[in-house]
């Protein structure tokens, strides 16, 4: 333990610059470390994992807002069917000889389209029936959480594939609020607990006995406290969105006439890729939900490391080298001094 | 009321509204599915009273009774076993071709989930153990597993496995040359080796997220001063591990086994599709195919019940697991 503590008193110190240091180090430092430029210090702000996921969710965002633009149509045919990759046709074509690469440009905008909309509709509901709920207490309480934990222990698909099989004809919208009232309860159980334990704290007390009305108190003081909680919940839900949505349109109870990764995929599965080994038309759309679901897990990972630093892992050993670091350059300094 | 009563409360009252659930997406949705399927039927052959009666109970009366009145046959129906009559499958009755598909779907998944529980546990007590080592490091990357589709992950398994190498058979459930289902060793062994590739995928994709939630909940407890206790007792590090800290790191794991089950159950629905496993998500798909609402009816309640049942038996192994919630009571 001694090795990270950094006392003025430090016998290393004192060796160093010949004589003991008086004053704390934290007062010396400033004067001595060169302030960088904002943007720099923006990026070291952020932890590995946070830069590296949202880097690839921009990445895959851009790729869907303005690939569809750049590239051809992706209906339109060509007597060149199922031809690998080449320079022309970076993804090879489907057996009507479909440009695989445009169609993922547009697949991406149709399953980012779906992930965001099921994210804040999800969002929306968990609110309301898990943070309202905790809040208020009492029979609501009860009775919103009874439903929480039924909805849950309801298996999701199965309820989606029911629902969506007596809707015909789904729009993108349509099939976005059938997956959002199956996904939102799971969200609904963590951010009831949380809002039980920001309820009970002083300063939530406090704002009560001032005589705030109950809609400020939760939109002001319980909110914002949420907000780590609720953007994890909501990659959460992203991820569960985009995930159904494949799923079900694989099974061919997606969206009519909508392209999404999901949809890309049941086209493989009825062209035949996979017995006939076309893997350029069904591995980059999944291979696609995977990097993004990687990469958003691995946002959710750095948000659990904001609301809980004790699961930070190499982060322990980083700030003791830091803090050496820092000891070494002040006492340095102090010998110009 | 103790733990044991109000979870068993609960469970009636989930069951309720799964029941609840299934009498009214068909009569608050669009569309007569009454009528397309009596059609669909009466292609098949002649249409008796009895089952014009039970299909309508469970997709809507056209005869105009009182929606309670309905709610009430509908309910005495289902705990009587009638589950109408299947179009696809014409003329049996939906619980006979559910009775067929479950015990596939229910071994398969079950000993998948079982498998990928003990290996996340176990993988997740480790790397909470030591964190910062090699294992712990690799814990995002197994947690990318459960972000890929579990039909994607499939298909590919049976890309690389079936179609490329033909180690494993691309579809079904067991040898179709051989004799059909039997208690003997060659329809047992050709079941686990048609069975292998489904269960792994479902291994692959789940046992992250298992191994995420204990290693995290390893990290807390490690943190406790009962783990220093037990650690100045000079207490082995295994047993400290294994008894001080995983078994109480590993209790929030099985209390959120019903939100994991129902992904798993989701996502292998999928999974069996792309196998053509002959269990009960690919009958599900069948059924909505052919517009056979009794079926697909049948089977959500069916799917529905066991994860039901599967959360009740884990809620029960909790009071075991864990002493405190009987001490409550």
């Amino acid at each position: 333990m001694t090795e990270n503590m950094i006392s003025p008193a430090d016998p290393a110190a004192q060796r160093e610059t010949g004589r003991p240091l008086t004053g704390t180090l934290a007062a010396i430092r400033p004067r001595f470390e060169r302030r960088r430029p904002r943007w720099q210090r923006m990026l070291s702000g952020l932890s590995p994992k946070l830069a590296v996921g949202l880097g690839i969710i921009i990445a895959i965002a851009l790729f869907g807002v303005l690939g569809p633009m750049l590239l051809g149509n992706p209906l339109s045919i060509r007597d060149i069917g199922r031809t690998p990759p080449s320079s022309e046709f970076w993804l090879g074509t489907t057996q009507t000889g479909q440009d695989i690469f445009a169609q993922m440009a547009h697949a991406t905008r149709g399953s980012l389209f779906i992930g965001v909309v099921v994210g804040v509709l999800a969002m929306l509901l968990s609110v309301i029936f898990g943070v309202i709920g905790s809040y208020v207490g009492g029979w609501l309480d009860e009775s919103f959480s009874l439903f929480t934990n039924v909805m849950l222990v309801i298996p999701a698909l199965p309820l989606i594939i029911v629902i969506s099989s007596y809707v015909a004809d789904k729009s993108i919208l349509m099939l976005a609020v059938i997956l959002a009232i199956t996904s939102w309860a799971a969200s609904a159980r963590v951010l009831r607990s949380v809002t039980l334990s920001l309820r009970s704290r002083d300063y939530v007390a406090a704002a009560r006995v001032t005589g705030e009305r109950q809609w400020r108190i939760i939109g002001v003081e319980i909110l914002p406290n949420l907000v780590p909680v609720l953007a994890s919940q909501f990659v959460l839900a992203v991820i569960f969105a985009i995930l159904g949505e494949a799923g079900l349109s694989y099974l061919g109870l997606g969206a009519s006439g909508a392209l999404t990764w999901g949809t890309m995929l049941f086209q493989a599965q009825n062209g035949f890729a996979l017995t006939l080994g076309s893997w350029w038309w069904f591995v980059p759309p999944g291979l696609m939900i995977a990097v993004l679901g990687g990469a958003l897990s691995l946002v959710n990972f750095a948000i659990d490391e904001i609301i809980d630093p004790r699961l930070r892992t190499a982060s322990l050993d980083k700030n003791k080298k830091r803090a050496a670091r820092r000891l070494r350059a002040s006492t340095k300094a102090g010998v110009t001094v | 009321m103790n733990y044991l009563a109000r979870k068993i409360s609960f469970y009636v009252v989930a069951l309720w509204a799964a029941l609840t659930l299934n009498f009214l997406i068909p009569r608050l949705l669009p569309g007569n599915p009454v009528e397309i399927l009596i059609q669909k039927l009466a292609a098949r052959g002649p249409i008796t009273p009895e089952l014009r009666n039970s299909v309508e109970l469970l997709l809507g009366d056209t005869s105009n009774d009182p929606i309670l009145v309905q709610y009430w046959s509908y309910l005495t129906g289902i705990f009587s076993g009638d589950f109408g009559v299947s179009i696809t499958y014409y003329p049996q009755p939906v619980v006979e071709i559910i009775a067929q598909a479950l015990p596939w779907t229910i071994v398969m998944i079950g000993i998948g989930t079982i498998i990928a529980f003990l290996v996340g546990i176990t993988l997740g007590m480790l790397a909470g153990w030591k964190r910062g080592s090699w294992l712990d490091n690799l814990v995002p990357v197994t947690t990318m597993f459960q972000a890929v589709p579990y039909f994607w992950l499939a298909l590919i398994l049976l890309y690389v496995s079936a179609v490329q190498f033909k180690i494993f058979p691309v579809s079904g459930g067991y040898s179709y040359t051989g004799a059909g289902p039997s208690w003997d060793w060659d329809f047992i062994s050709s079941a686990i080796y048609y069975g292998t590739l489904p269960a792994l995928t479902i291994v692959i994709s789940s046992f992250g997220g298992w191994l995420l939630g204990m290693r995290n909940m390893m990290v807390s407890t490690l943190s406790e001063d009962y783990i220093v206790t037990a650690e100045a007792k000079g207490l082995r590090p295994t047993r400290i591990m294994m008894a001080y800290a995983a078994r109480n790191a590993i209790l929030p794991s099985v209390a959120g086994f019903a939100i994991s089950l129902g992904f798993v159950v989701s996502g292998s629905i999928v999974t069996e599709q792309v196998f053509s496993y002959p269990g009960v998500g690919s009958t599900l798909l069948q059924a909505v195919n052919n517009n056979d609402y009794s079926l697909m009816q049948g089977l959500f309640l069916v799917i529905t019940l066991t994860v039901l049942g599967a959360n009740l038996i884990v809620d029960l192994l909790y009071t075991v697991i864990d002493p405190r919630t009987r001490a409550r009571s």
